[in-house]
């Protein structure tokens, strides 16, 4: 592709740019118009909202969404019991931990699910309490989101004085508790709130674990109805991408939110 | 007293997580690694060498291919769409909506996925049928999505959003005055990309191809949703023996898995060394 230069002197998109972006935008429209309109398929020539009234009536909907909502509530408490406090205090004490923190944050990619799985389940085969109920997939799912929340809430600390602001709030008399709850966290809630999207998204939509641990949660339910009832599983699938599409709107308006307030330091 | 008592908080919570990972990372990933290695009489390399035989071998050898090429997928489609939303005189909605999509597209894999695909490219999805009704039986001329081929396309979707991701901080940082410089020698776009653009980005790319290679090779919901379990892949072996749907020891998926952690690190140790090599030229 030559560097054309219109008439006005900038560079031109180019036809064969043109196609390359028309082409993606078929192969990515195409499958999400095509279960938009399955799902709304009943049968021979007759189209209607029958799957999703099917799916509002359905007990194991609720339940699993439920489900996996609490899971994914679950998982960014714990995340912000001990992710982010640690955090906080190895950028202001311990700097020198900082790349063992990182490298744990790297961990879940070179550890795959599949594997971190096979390892918990030899690892614990008790007590009840710990591995009886679907609670235990915090454990595994806190794992696959540390990564981007570690990212989120780094960034968000790059951006502050942390050091400034907890002196300020030390002379004051302010113990770590205060500090971090009335100072930090509201100085950082844009990183905050990319951090629990994220994490609420990947929990929404995780299956791996739930499967091996046959517990019934969202995406474990999506995969069951599509064995029998595959409109339904359409109308689950577009739905879900809708909740990844809110899900992210609120992560990039989030981030935007962030770089402005950046700018204007 | 109460000084000490907060000088020690911050201590208490840094130790706590790392007793946490500790506890339910790094440990249940050791001891994956020692049952691959111990037999009813101690130390073996039996369950490793069973990596060799025919049937795990097979398995290894498809992820690595559907990695491979969904990778090199996404490395070249995301990489020209990233280059083109990125021309200057794209238009600016066109480069956001595209952004913004690939965020979502990015983290859509899995169930979701798989049957959006099955609806689409499936036995009786509706662009095989509206093919097949005009005269082109893709299924007859090979094609399967439940097959490598149909894996890869169905990867290619959240592979191309991520190359887009990663790709699109290592294009801006070829500086326009670079692009300028090679036109004012009268050089044409083809000599600028062979001689100035790709060198500069390669590392870049290489990083690019290394992360989705790993992004592929550790899935797991996406071909199992898809091929129902029915496909020789190192993830769906490790469940179909964590599951017991095969007869075959535990140490046997956790050789496995450790197949699986070692090609993850090896991917992911020369991936780091490169993209720091790569940042070099966005400073």
């Amino acid at each position: 592709m030559s560097a054309t230069l219109s008439r006005s002197g900038g560079p031109r998109v180019g036809l064969g740019n043109w196609i390359i972006i028309l082409a993606c935008g078929l192969f990515f429209l195409v499958p999400l118009i095509v279960t938009g309109i399955f799902s709304l398929w009943e049968g021979g020539h007759s189209y209607g909202v029958s799957s999703y009234v099917l799916l509002i009536h359905s007990s194991g909907f609720w339940r699993s969404l439920l489900l996996s909502l609490q899971l994914a509530i679950e998982t960014i408490l714990l995340s912000f019991v001990l992710l982010v406090p640690a955090m906080i205090f190895v950028h202001l004490k311990a700097p020198k931990l900082k790349p063992l923190f990182e490298f744990i944050a790297t961990l879940p990619f070179v550890i795959p699910a599949i594997a971190l799985i096979a390892g918990l389940s030899t690892l614990y085969t008790g007590p009840n309490w710990l591995i009886g109920t679907p609670n235990y997939l915090v454990i595994p799912y806190f794992f696959l989101a540390l990564p981007y929340g570690y990212r989120s809430i780094d960034v968000g600390l790059n951006t502050l004085d942390v050091k400034t602001l907890t002196e300020a709030g030390q002379s004051l008399g302010a113990g770590w508790g205060r500090i971090i709850v009335l100072i930090l966290l509201p100085n950082m809630t844009a990183a905050l709130v990319g951090a629990t999207l994220l994490t609420l998204t990947i929990v929404m939509g995780e299956f791996t674990f739930a499967s091996v641990l046959l517990f019934k949660t969202f995406a474990v339910f999506i995969n069951d109805t599509g064995q029998n009832a595959v409109t339904e599983a359409a109308a689950l699938s577009l739905f879900s991408f809708v909740l990844t599409w809110i899900a992210m709107l609120g992560v990039i308006v989030a981030g935007k939110r962030q770089r402005t307030r950046i700018g204007a330091r | 007293m109460g000084a000490r008592i907060g000088a020690l908080i911050p201590w208490l919570f840094v130790g706590l997580f790392l007793a946490f990972v500790c506890a339910f990372l790094i440990a249940p990933t050791l001891v994956l690694v020692v049952q691959s290695v111990t037999g009813d009489n101690g130390f073996t390399l039996s369950y490793l060498a069973q990596l060799g035989d025919y049937q795990y071998r097979v398995a290894f050898e498809n992820s690595v291919i559907l990695s491979a090429a969904s990778a090199v997928v996404g490395l070249i489609f995301g990489g020209l769409l990233a280059h083109a939303v990125l021309r200057p005189g794209a238009p600016g909605f066109l480069r956001s909506a595209v952004t913004s999509f690939s965020a979502v597209a990015a983290n859509f894999a899995g169930v979701p996925l798989a049957f959006a695909f099955i609806t689409t490219l499936g036995t009786l999805g509706f662009v095989t049928v509206a093919l097949r009704s005009i005269g082109i039986d893709i299924y007859s001329h090979g094609f399967s999505l439940y097959s490598l081929t149909g894996l890869t396309i169905t990867y290619a979707y959240f592979q191309i959003p991520l190359m887009l991701i990663v790709i699109i901080p290592a294009l801006e940082g070829l500086r326009t005055t670079w692009r300028e410089a090679a036109d004012n020698l009268g050089a044409t776009g083809g000599q600028y990309w062979r001689l100035v653009g790709l060198p500069v980005l390669f590392p870049s790319l290489l990083a690019a191809f290394l992360l989705l290679f790993g992004n592929a090779f550790s899935a797991f919901a996406t071909p199992f949703a898809l091929t129902d379990g029915n496909i020789a892949l190192v993830p769906i072996d490790i469940s179909n023996v964590l599951s017991g749907n095969v007869m075959s020891d535990p140490q046997v998926g956790a050789a496995l898995s450790t197949g699986m952690i070692v090609v993850m690190i090896v991917v992911l140790a020369i991936y780091g060394l490169i993209s720091r090599r790569a940042a070099r030229w966005r400073r």
